[in-house]
């Protein structure tokens, strides 16, 4: 049982980065977790209610004195996640709030969110983007703008950006998360004399030059039909931009634009490229090609690591999606992000905004890297010493980047994105032919989810 | 013909006259005690009925014509027939798509695994040598569930790569069971029955058949050997004695079988969710769950509407069968 089938792009905190010799075991345990997540592990609620650790100046710039006990509800239903969250809440400095942990099986959680949400703990763990957005939208949440001006300091635009809500107040606070990029062997570059492509003519040129070799340019595998949202993402914010981007997520474009039909017929250069029949294989049997050599690139998140023998991690790379349209370059990273909400009324709403503002800081997210070291944390301040090159790299990419989009199934309604977009785009993938009648469909089916 | 009716009207004259009797005479001999017990033991099961099946039934209609999001019952909207309306005008390729799938399984599950179900029924019957291990062999995968089925079938038989399927079938390049949406029998350029879903129905047929094997092979064991003999002494020849014969005197099982092959087409899930439905797979109870469950479903008032879709369907099944029953009874 080493198929890890998720109906949704996974999560950071359940897949994370892999980190090779650095710390075997722990990555072992966590792969161990992964695999287990969707059937069993259902991981009984240990209420555990632990003292705030010792208290120093560490960070956490507490503006007023909270007291009491605060509930934070938890999906790091794994052990390692679990350890790291733990760290993380007894370094908490104030020593008069006492942390009560809720813990929740991560599927079962994300299953039942719009339940729970109806009676929540005060702290809350969620994604951030389109989805965040929704729940702030319901009024279901509680705003947290106010811990923020502590953490523009270390926290990016592009974090601050993907933690707002309709009406511009902060609803969220980013925890560790991943990225998407184009990974490849370096080995195989270097055997092959091939530079990493930075603009998409070189990239073509490039998957020519592996078909020369025998090599299918690009893997894909779309079981589960969030994989080939990866690429049109990509290929939609490279094309047309941050902006157009999130509009056509949130439905205030149209899929009949022309400019998407340029996205889809973009897409169907590369399809020749890429491995034949995706529809039915899983992101783990395509990633098994480019862990063999079979195929040369693999758009994809930073986790596919997993997939590689620990001694082989050191040979895995990834290059962000090339240039397309010079307008934008290349200055959107897709990272899924998770991170912390406030519920609407929390029984301790002081001591909660003070938990959710320490977990924003570097103190935090140090406590919880030293337990987990597969995570990337957002802030700029967090040790990233002990990062390996994967993560330090994803670090730099999104920390420099000047819009941070999450992915497709948290950038727009869950519903549009499992009922409509993953359907329609397998349809697209099947038969490249058959776009228009996919998009107008699209658009009608947007329109009546997003729209109403 | 003629040997079916005296059976049946022995069959309903039993079940009927004593059921009239007992009511007359418990109802006159009820003491006080007797009568509390005999109110709770109705109480309890028609509230728990109550409960369970009218409650959830009546609201999914309710909710089928409103807009509900799943979140505060003070958001409810009513919104008159429009679910219904955007499933047959905006989602009608899903929709459409899902009844085909359901109707074929149905017509699949009568002539593929019923009819070889009562064939392998047939010859184990025959006492032959081993019968007992052939029995067994067939009758294993009853036992594992349809979700288990699915994952077996998926990772052994269709894998793309290196199933079992692959190398019997394949010319020595992957094969893609399970993500071909192409359309093997196509109805129009949008519909029809899909390759993958031909492949899912050879793994529902693969359990199914132990299924009906088992339900005949007991029909026939428990028929009256005197039958079949007086068949011989007649002169039937094995075609004659089966269809004229022996199959009359299964009618009790048929019906059975009949029941429970309609409920398995229409309810028909678990397997095709745990693929993650490839493309053209979907059948109603998956459009009914995708738009209610989990965190991308909260759309209660279109899931709903998919339910209250599929119960007509179901419904018209039931009426048949009880109308035909209640006429045989009656005769």
């Amino acid at each position: 049982m080493d198929e890890l089938q998720l109906p949704k792009s996974p999560s950071p905190s359940q897949v994370g980065f892999s980190v090779g010799r650095r710390s075997v075991l722990k990555t072992t345990a966590l792969a161990a977790g992964v695999v287990a997540i969707p059937g069993l592990l259902a991981a009984c609620g240990s209420d555990s209610a632990t003292d705030a650790g010792a208290g120093s100046d560490a960070g956490g710039a507490a503006a007023e004195p909270a007291t009491g006990e605060v509930t934070l509800g938890s999906n790091y239903s794994n052990e390692v996640p679990q350890a790291g969250l733990q760290a993380a809440v007894d370094a908490l400095p104030n020593e008069d709030v006492t942390v009560k942990i809720n813990e929740v099986d991560h599927n079962t959680f994300q299953e039942n969110i719009s339940t729970y949400l109806q009676n929540p703990d005060d702290v809350i763990p969620w994604f951030a983007g389109y989805r965040m957005r929704f729940f702030a939208a319901q009024d279901l949440l509680g705003d947290v703008s106010s811990v923020w001006p502590a953490l523009d300091g270390e926290l990016g635009d592009g974090f601050k950006t993907a933690s707002t809500g309709d009406d511009g107040k902060q609803y969220f606070v980013p925890w560790n998360y991943y990225a998407w990029g184009v990974h490849y062997r370096k080995s195989v570059f270097a055997d092959n004399g091939w530079e990493v492509p930075t603009t998409f003519d070189e990239m073509k040129t490039l998957a020519g030059e592996m078909e020369a070799a025998g090599i299918t340019p690009f893997a894909l595998g779309n079981d589960g039909f969030w994989p080939a949202m990866g690429t049109f993402d990509q290929l939609n914010f490279r094309i047309n931009g941050y902006q157009f981007h999130v509009d056509l997520m949130a439905g205030k474009e149209s899929w009949e634009d022309d400019k998407v039909k340029e996205v889809f017929s973009t897409w169907a250069e590369l399809l020749p490229m890429t491995m034949a029949d995706p529809n039915g294989r899983t992101w783990e049997e395509a990633a098994a090609a480019l862990v063999s050599g079979e195929a040369g690139m693999m758009v994809i998140g930073t986790f596919v690591g997993q997939q590689f023998p620990a001694e082989e991690l050191d040979d895995v790379d990834f290059f962000p999606f090339p240039e397309i349209n010079a307008e934008h370059g290349i200055d959107v990273v897709e990272a899924p992000i998770d991170g912390w909400m406030m519920a609407k009324s929390p029984k301790n709403e002081a001591a909660a905004l003070e938990l959710i503002g320490f977990f924003g800081t570097a103190a935090a997210q140090d406590a919880y890297l030293a337990e987990d070291p597969s995570a990337v944390a957002p802030s700029s301040k967090a040790n990233s010493a002990a990062y390996n090159e994967l993560q330090a790299k994803t670090f730099k990419m999104v920390s420099e980047a000047k819009f941070v989009t999450q992915f497709l199934d948290r950038d727009t309604s869950p519903e549009f994105a499992s009922n409509v977009a993953g359907p329609r785009l397998a349809d697209f993938i099947a038969d490249p032919t058959k776009v228009d009648s996919i998009l107008s469909d699209m658009q009608e089916q947007a329109a009546v989810i997003l729209g109403g | 013909m003629t040997a079916t009716a005296p059976l049946d009207t022995t069959d309903s004259g039993v079940d009927n006259t004593p059921k009239k009797q007992r009511k007359r005479r418990s109802a006159m001999a009820l003491s006080g005690r007797d009568r509390t017990v005999f109110v709770l033991m109705i109480a309890i099961p028609t509230f728990l009925h109550v409960m369970l099946v009218w409650v959830p039934a009546l609201a999914s209609i309710f909710f089928s014509f409103t807009d509900w999001k799943g979140i505060r019952l003070s958001d409810i909207n009513f919104v008159g027939f429009l679910n219904y309306e955007q499933i047959f005008t905006v989602f009608e390729k899903d929709f459409w798509q899902a009844v085909i799938n359901n109707l074929a399984l149905l017509i699949f599950l009568f002539l593929g695994p019923t009819l070889f179900g009562m064939l392998l029924a047939y010859l184990l019957d025959k006492n032959l040598k081993g019968s007992r291990i052939y029995q067994s062999m067939f009758y294993t995968p009853v036992v594992l569930s349809l979700a288990v089925v699915g994952f077996i079938w998926q990772s052994v038989v269709y894998s793309t790569e290196n199933g079992l399927a692959t190398s019997l079938f394949g010319s020595g390049d992957p094969v893609n069971w399970l993500g071909n949406q192409g359309f093997m029998i196509a109805f129009s350029e949008n519909y029809g029955i899909s390759k993958n879903f031909v492949a899912i129905l050879v793994a529902i047929a693969w359990r199914h058949t132990g299924y009906i094997m088992v339900l005949y092979l007991a029909g026939m064991k428990s028929v009256d050997q005197s039958l079949r003999e007086s068949a011989a002494i007649d002169g039937c020849n094995e075609w004659q004695a089966f269809r004229h014969v022996l199959f009359p005197t299964l009618k009790p099982i048929n019906v059975v079988v009949a029941v429970i092959t309609v409920i398995e087409a229409l309810r028909a899930f678990d397997i095709i969710y745990v693929l993650n439905t490839p493309r053209r797979t979907q059948v109603l109870s998956i459009l009914t769950t995708n738009n209610l469950l989990g965190e991308g479903g909260g759309n209660v008032g279109r899931g709903s509407a998919y339910a209250v879709l599929l119960f007509l369907l179901c419904i018209g099944f039931v009426i048949w069968y009880v109308t035909n029953h209640y006429r045989e009874s009656e005769i």
